[in-house]
């Protein structure tokens, strides 16, 4: 008999597109994700590790080879890897002391791109996204209306949208809503 | 909209990002146990509540993630200063200008009626 059944992995997004005529909204393909917390003193030996520097500045963040560190606060980084790259076992090979925690099923992300996509965020988000404030590499972590998200400008009209994924359904919807009005 | 100093992020991000945790610089006996009933209650439950400056823990919660202190002035909502948490209370003399300048809601609508 031929297999009946299969579990297919399913994102939490799928299949859901959306924007309006200056902003378009598309699910993030699946990436792998720590929280990743050391001291000052960790730091040298984790970039190492990870493959790039790690930000010590507010708003920070690093990318190197499809994998991206942002700042989220003096001893926090959210760590992306969109090749799906082991980042516990990555960190850990660092030396240093440190904590990663594995939120790669935690996480889902939503990119939001065109000349409206600041605008779209800034409906439900309330940073200053001026390019002068909020420049291309800028990551924060930040609130979109009832929802904590984590912002990362790629582009000047280009942002990446972190969230948890049980309020991934919200924020897609709170930013479709900001993404009409911006295109109003 | 409201905007708070984050001593950590080193710029002003919106009230919605933050928390209020309650007063600040309150010590805790080094020896919670030996002390009186009453010096128990007087460490854990009461407060000043002041009409004027007052000194609270914030936390940047939607942001950094960190506790930090600020001095507030509970009649005009304004932020004098925050700092970073275990630094000294700020001497805020000579007072800042507060009441004078305060944007209340009866100084701006106030004449509208
Ligand atoms: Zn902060």
């Amino acid at each position: 008999m031929a297999d009946l059944t299969q579990a297919v992995r399913r994102a939490p997004l799928t299949g859901l597109h959306g924007g309006s005529s200056t902003v378009r909204l598309t699910p993030a393909a699946p990436a792998s994700h720590i929280s990743l917390r050391a001291g000052p003193d960790a730091v040298f030996a984790l970039s190492g590790a990870l493959g790039l520097d790690l930000p010590t500045r507010p708003k920070g963040s690093a990318s190197a080879n499809g994998r991206t560190a942002i700042w989220l606060g003096p001893d926090e980084w959210l760590v992306i890897d969109e090749n799906g790259a082991d980042l516990v076992a990555i960190a850990g090979s660092s030396g240093a002391l440190h904590a990663a925690t594995d939120v790669s099923h935690r996480n889902t992300a939503i990119i939001v791109a065109g000349p409206g996509a600041a605008s779209a965020i800034n409906a439900g988000c309330p940073q200053d996204l001026s390019l002068a404030v909020f420049p291309v590499g800028a990551g924060s972590r930040t609130i979109l209306g009832k929802a904590e998200i984590v912002l990362l400008r790629l582009a000047e009209d280009t942002f990446r949208v972190e969230c948890w994924r049980s309020f991934s359904t919200y924020v897609f919807g709170m930013l479709t809503e900001g993404a009409e009005d911006a295109s109003a | 909209m409201l905007l708070i100093y984050c001593p950590y992020c080193e710029e002003e991000r919106s009230e919605l990002e933050f928390r209020g945790a309650g007063d600040a610089h309150i010590a805790r006996s080094t020896n919670i146990a030996a002390i009186s009933d009453e010096e128990f209650e007087a460490y854990f439950f009461l407060r000043e509540n002041p009409k004027g400056m007052i000194f609270e823990r914030w936390r940047h919660i939607h942001g950094c993630g960190r506790f930090f202190n600020a001095a507030r002035d509970t009649v005009s909502d304004r932020f004098v200063k925050t700092y970073k948490a275990g630094e000294p209370k700020p001497d805020l003399h000579p007072a800042p200008a507060t009441a004078a300048t305060v944007e209340t809601y009866e100084a701006l609508e106030g004449d509208a009626q």
